[in-house]
């Protein structure tokens, strides 16, 4: 490790593998609960669990990503970060806020954690992914305001590299469009307009840049390749996400009472939103072919191309799918929905975050790489994770086109829960598949604790 | 890629590129929000659907249905329930109100939410607003 400060990701890195485990349990939960309807009922019912997995998930990737950026701003910028205290005090600030909202999911029924944090005064609450009481929003808010700030005096006082610009640029982005999750106007249409802007330029915005910037920096670390011909492919890389992804928001807006012009810019552009992934797979493949060192680190490689890979599935291949405005017409709100959900994430964002762990953590741990005993465990949790969730897509797929057939395209329409019933089996799959998950997720942790002593 | 295409011409791409689509979808923005009106049923949000809408989003509904196809997948789509129910808030409340407090033996169940008869129109009258919003004619059929 460069310099010390570049320490304090291990917190944020530490934090995210928790949480991660917090979610995959949360999914296991509810993928139950969709063939054993009464599973935990009415304790945890689905809606509390499914939001205390989707939440999770958000607030670990937030996590990875402002553990990656401690971790890969100081050694970009040639210079200690600004304030690693401040680091420090937000990490526990963000972790106490999301445990306690969290609880609050669990312990008290939603209406009622709506009345004691006051949602009234601000209604922001009951959205989807936006579930948190505003007072957690605004910590939220406090927390991102503190981090760029040190993340980007950081970058300010030091070496400006084109990692660091895109990384800010995805970071500022990342709070601005947030802000857009306090306006929650009475009227639906409008509404639902709006909360795409966080969630869409998030996901298919701003996050992209950050997770361009993440996987450039460990390109260029394991490979060696010349920072020059890295950031062209970086640069080429979010131009091309931005300019697909920012009108792509159209595919959104077609059922929802908004103008049906958007059904032409939706489906043109997001059409084009898998160019960006496939060559994010073909940079990952191409920098790896070129490299000019062997590094020791072959798991982090491996995460690396993963990445580029499974995003390009996940994000690319499955959401143009059901992204055409006449087919989704039939597919809007199924199975088919959620398996593209399921790829998506793990592909760019899940796998990017664990792909910067896979290079950081034994660095800050003092040594180069992992054992090889080590490094064949964490090879092993990203076949069966990544294998799994394939699986998992599959099934949710197969179960979204039976879904949108017999209850949307047969002469004889059934009934939404009729169809469930006849979707059981590709459920229990599902179910089976997931864990699949938690068994490579549980080996991915004990990866952490072996073969210290014949360190590389 | 090739010495003819530099970094400063990637970069170029990228400012001008990402500057020039988000003014576009600022300006497809602006002519929505004067379209809007037309489709919206904003001239039924009355107090009643307004609070519906509150009680909708306290009650976190989105947990589990879809509405207008937003939502969760685990419960009926409700964007058009009002029109599924035969055009009856009546049936809305029905339905809402008898839900067995402990669930059904091996299937998914509702939560009973204890709502007043005030709160049950309510949530009734803001699912009739939604019903009539123009969404283009989805969805397909009446199943939602």
């Amino acid at each position: 490790m460069e310099y010390q400060s570049q320490a304090v990701a291990k917190y944020y890195f530490t934090a995210a593998i928790g949480l991660f485990v917090g979610q995959i349990l949360f999914g296991l939960i509810i993928g139950l609960q969709y063939v054993v309807g009464d599973f935990l009922f009415p304790e945890i019912p689905f809606n509390v669990a499914r939001m205390v997995h989707t939440n999770l998930l958000i607030v670990w990737l937030l996590f990875g990503f402002m553990g990656a950026s401690y971790y890969l701003i100081p050694e970009e910028a040639e210079r200690e970060l600004y304030s690693p205290g401040l680091a420090i005090l937000m990490f526990w600030i963000f972790l106490v806020a999301g445990a306690l909202t969290i609880l609050g999911y669990l312990l008290v029924p939603y209406s009622t954690l709506a009345d004691l944090t006051m949602n009234d005064l601000l209604p922001t609450m009951g959205r989807e992914f936006l579930e948190q009481p505003t007072i957690t929003k605004l910590g939220i808010v406090v927390v991102a305001l503190a981090f760029i700030f040190n993340v980007g005096m950081t970058v300010l006082q030091g070496r400006k590299t084109v990692i660091n610009l895109v990384l800010m640029i995805g970071l500022i982005g990342l709070a601005v469009f947030f802000l857009f999750s306090f306006y929650n106007p009475t009227n639906l249409v409008q509404d639902k307009f709006w909360w795409w802007w966080t969630v869409h330029l998030w996901v298919e915005g701003v996050w992209e840049l950050i997770l361009g910037a993440i996987l450039a920096f460990v390109l260029i670390k394991t490979t060696g390749v010349d920072r020059e011909v890295i950031e062209k492919w970086l640069y080429i890389i979010i131009a091309m996400t931005l300019i697909t992804g920012i009108i792509g928001t159209g595919h959104h807006y077609y059922w929802i009472g908004t103008p049906e012009y958007w059904q032409w810019w939706g489906s043109i552009f997001s059409a084009m939103e898998p160019i960006p992934f496939f060559m994010m797979t073909v940079f990952a493949f191409t920098m790896v072919n070129k490299r000019k060192r062997e590094h020791p680190n072959k798991a982090a490689v491996l995460w690396a191309l993963g990445t580029g890979v499974m995003a390009f599935l996940g994000a690319g291949v499955w959401g143009f799918l059901h992204t055409l405005a006449p087919v989704n017409y039939f597919t809007h709100g199924t199975q088919i929905t959620a398996a593209h959900g399921h790829m998506a994430f793990y592909g760019a964002y899940a796998m990017v975050v664990l792909a910067i762990i896979s290079y950081a953590m034994p660095i800050i741990r003092g040594r180069a790489a992992n054992s090889n005993k080590a490094q064949v465990m964490e090879m092993w949790s990203f076949w069966l994770m990544t294998v799994s969730i394939t699986f998992i897509t599959l099934f949710l797929t197969a179960a979204g086109i039976l879904q949108t057939w017999l209850q949307r395209i047969s002469e004889t329409p059934m009934t939404f829960m009729a169809t469930q019933d006849q979707l059981a089996l590709f459920y229990w799959m599902r179910e089976i598949a997931g864990v699949v998950f938690l068994i490579g997720l549980i080996i991915y942790i004990m990866s952490f604790f072996v073969g210290d002593d014949e360190a590389a | 890629m090739d010495e003819m295409f530099t970094k400063s011409m990637a970069r170029n791409i990228f400012y001008g590129g990402s500057l020039f689509f988000f003014l576009l979808f600022l300006a497809l923005t602006f002519d929505t929000m004067g379209v809007v009106p037309q489709r919206d049923n904003h001239e039924n949000i009355t107090p009643t659907v307004a609070a519906g809408k509150m009680l909708w989003e306290k009650n976190n509904c989105i947990g589990c249905h879809t509405l207008l196809g937003e939502g969760a997948y685990f419960a009926p789509e409700l964007g058009n329930v009002y029109v599924r129910f035969g055009n009856s808030t009546e049936a809305i409340k029905g339905f809402i109100k008898s839900r067995p407090k402990d669930g059904i033996p091996g299937r998914r169940s509702m939560p009973q939410f204890n709502f007043s008869d005030e709160e049950l129109e309510q949530i009734a009258q803001f699912l009739k607003y939604t019903s009539e919003i123009n969404t283009a004619g989805w969805p397909p059929n009446k199943m939602g």
